[in-house]
């Protein structure tokens, strides 16, 4: 699964960080960081922290389609 | 007029702004042909952590890729860069050759980061720029055989101390590398913060180890018989052992592409409206020509200053949608979504709302400069403009209010960690008035 939070409406209460801290964690105090691509496993975590999040900052994606890419991407 | 399914939407620049178009395009019902155009080999992805997890280690470039929020039915045109528009032929020109045929074009084509004023230094190697996440994985690469070593021959020169130079800084101490900064200014983040929140910043970056040299500028970068970088000589005197530098001393906007196009266009980036409407040289709009992103120059309808690009994540989504709807709705709307970014560096959190830029007055709001969290609000001309919160994240809601309520500067804010009355101090933005000052726009226009 793809996900992307939005830093600027983030205000770090952290509840991603208690549903999936495999792929949520605080770098410092108050500096979210996390896996945009989370493994299948972390996917109803995921799920979980996005309901969670007081300020709605996370987005999950929505889309399966697969971007044809450049055989230099693959290098 | 709004967009048919007739249409066909060609989006040139296939990162945040250009992805974030194209979904809210198909989000908004448009069923027509949608076509991106991107020049690297690579899916869209999120720069910002580029910087910070990825050259710490944390996280690999395949983890950063986007999502996406809907179907696109998109066509995919990567790694190929435009090289050309011609408005009276409706085509996007392509580097090999092939020409794009479109009904509406979204200029979304991003900033470079600057290049080091010498190309022989530049090309040597060990010498870095960071932009994509190509540049990141060299980088990375170096940074990690460097942090194998012990000693000194484990410092990293950091060219320019802005955001990027600043959170490259970051990186490198949290590899436990030595790290030189060099800072032609007073202060690091001055031109977005000021020398007086800079500077405090400042401090805590040499708390942590950083050798931050200020009013100081790199002279030479010297290379060996083999093109490797080995010392850097400073305007201080200094000579410095050093195999890796990064050159973090700005950006330029894509507009190269454009040269000829009648849109206005140079390295500050594609003049527009605040509907993301391409101008030409009458300020005149130029029908189906939009700009969104890093790449677009524009007046802020809630700030009193001349045309300015905003390189932040969350204007390249606001711009998106505003292009979207703009597409698609025969209501124009102009965004004014308030200007807003982060930075993550040393253990802080820094966040900013508002223009803190166009201020000439700064006073600290709650806390302390010197330790712990502190929040400073931004005043121009006896109105609020701007604040910063460094690990604060929590009060900005409040600030962006006073902002859109333009209050009065100071603002009265009464917190408990508010220390009595405010004294507002001279924000000292080393870039003058000059790029901001309204006066420099013709009157009349909007």
């Amino acid at each position: 699964m793809r996900i992307v939070v939005d830093l600027n409406r983030c205000q770090s209460y952290g509840q991603c960080v208690f549903a999936a801290p495999e792929v949520f964690r605080f770098r410092g105090e108050e500096s979210l960081e996390y896996d945009h691509v989370p493994g299948p496993a972390s996917a109803a975590a995921v799920r979980r922290a996005a309901l969670a999040c007081p300020v709605q900052a996370i987005t999950l994606g929505a889309s399966a389609e697969q971007i044809p890419l450049p055989a230099a991407a693959h290098r | 007029m709004s967009a048919s399914a007739a249409d066909r939407v060609v989006v040139v620049g296939a990162s945040l702004a250009g992805l974030r178009t194209a979904e809210s395009l198909r989000q908004n019902g448009f069923t027509g042909r949608l076509t991106l155009i991107g020049d690297e080999p690579h899916e869209p992805y999120d720069r910002p952590p580029l910087s910070k997890a990825v050259l710490s280690g944390r996280l690999s470039t395949d983890q950063v890729r986007l999502p996406r929020a809907c179907d696109l039915y998109a066509d995919w045109l990567l790694d190929v860069s435009a090289t050309g528009l011609d408005l009276a032929a409706r085509e996007v020109r392509l580097a090999d050759g092939r020409g794009v045929g479109f009904d509406r074009v979204v200029i979304a084509t991003g900033s470079a980061a600057r290049p080091w004023s010498d190309p022989v230094e530049g090309s040597l190697r060990g010498v870095h720029l960071l932009r994509g996440r190509d540049d990141a994985d060299r980088l990375r690469a170096d940074l990690a055989e460097l942090a194998g070593f012990a000693g000194e021959s484990g410092r990293v020169l950091v060219i320019g101390g802005g955001f990027t130079g600043s959170e490259v800084a970051s990186s490198c101490r949290n590899l436990g590398l030595s790290v030189t900064v060099t800072q032609r200014g007073t202060a690091p983040l001055a031109s977005a913060l000021g020398e007086v929140v800079g500077g405090a910043i400042g401090a805590r970056q040499c708390a942590h180890g950083v050798d931050l040299r200020v009013h100081t500028t790199v002279r030479r970068l010297v290379g060996d018989a083999f093109g490797r970088l080995r010392q850097a000589r400073l305007s201080d005197g200094t000579v410095l052992d050093v195999r890796v530098a990064v050159v973090a001393t700005g950006s330029v906007r894509n507009t190269g592409w454009l040269r000829g196009s009648g849109l206005v266009a140079d390295a500050r980036g594609v003049s527009c409206d605040s509907a993301c409407r391409a101008l030409d040289a009458e300020r005149r709009v130029v029908a189906g020509v939009y700009v969104a992103g890093d790449v677009a120059r524009w007046r802020h309808p809630r700030f009193d200053t001349g045309p300015l690009s905003f390189e932040h994540w969350g204007n390249a989504i606001d711009q998106a949608e505003t292009v979207a709807h703009n597409i698609m709705s025969g209501r124009v709307r102009e965004n004014d979504a308030l200007p807003a970014f982060w930075s993550d560096q040393f253990g802080l959190n820094i966040k900013s709302v508002g223009l803190p830029g166009c201020a000439d007055q700064v006073v600290l709001s709650q806390g302390s400069f010197e330790h712990g969290p502190f929040v400073a609000a931004y005043g121009r001309a006896g109105v609020t403009v701007g604040a910063v919160a460094v690990n604060s994240p929590r009060v900005l809601d409040g600030y962006a209010a006073l902002i859109t309520e333009r209050a009065p500067f100071p603002p009265a804010v009464n917190a408990t960690d508010s220390l009595g009355p405010p004294v507002p101090l001279d924000a000292r933005f080393p870039h003058p008035a000059r790029e901001l000052v309204s006066a420099s726009i013709p009157k009349g226009q909007s």
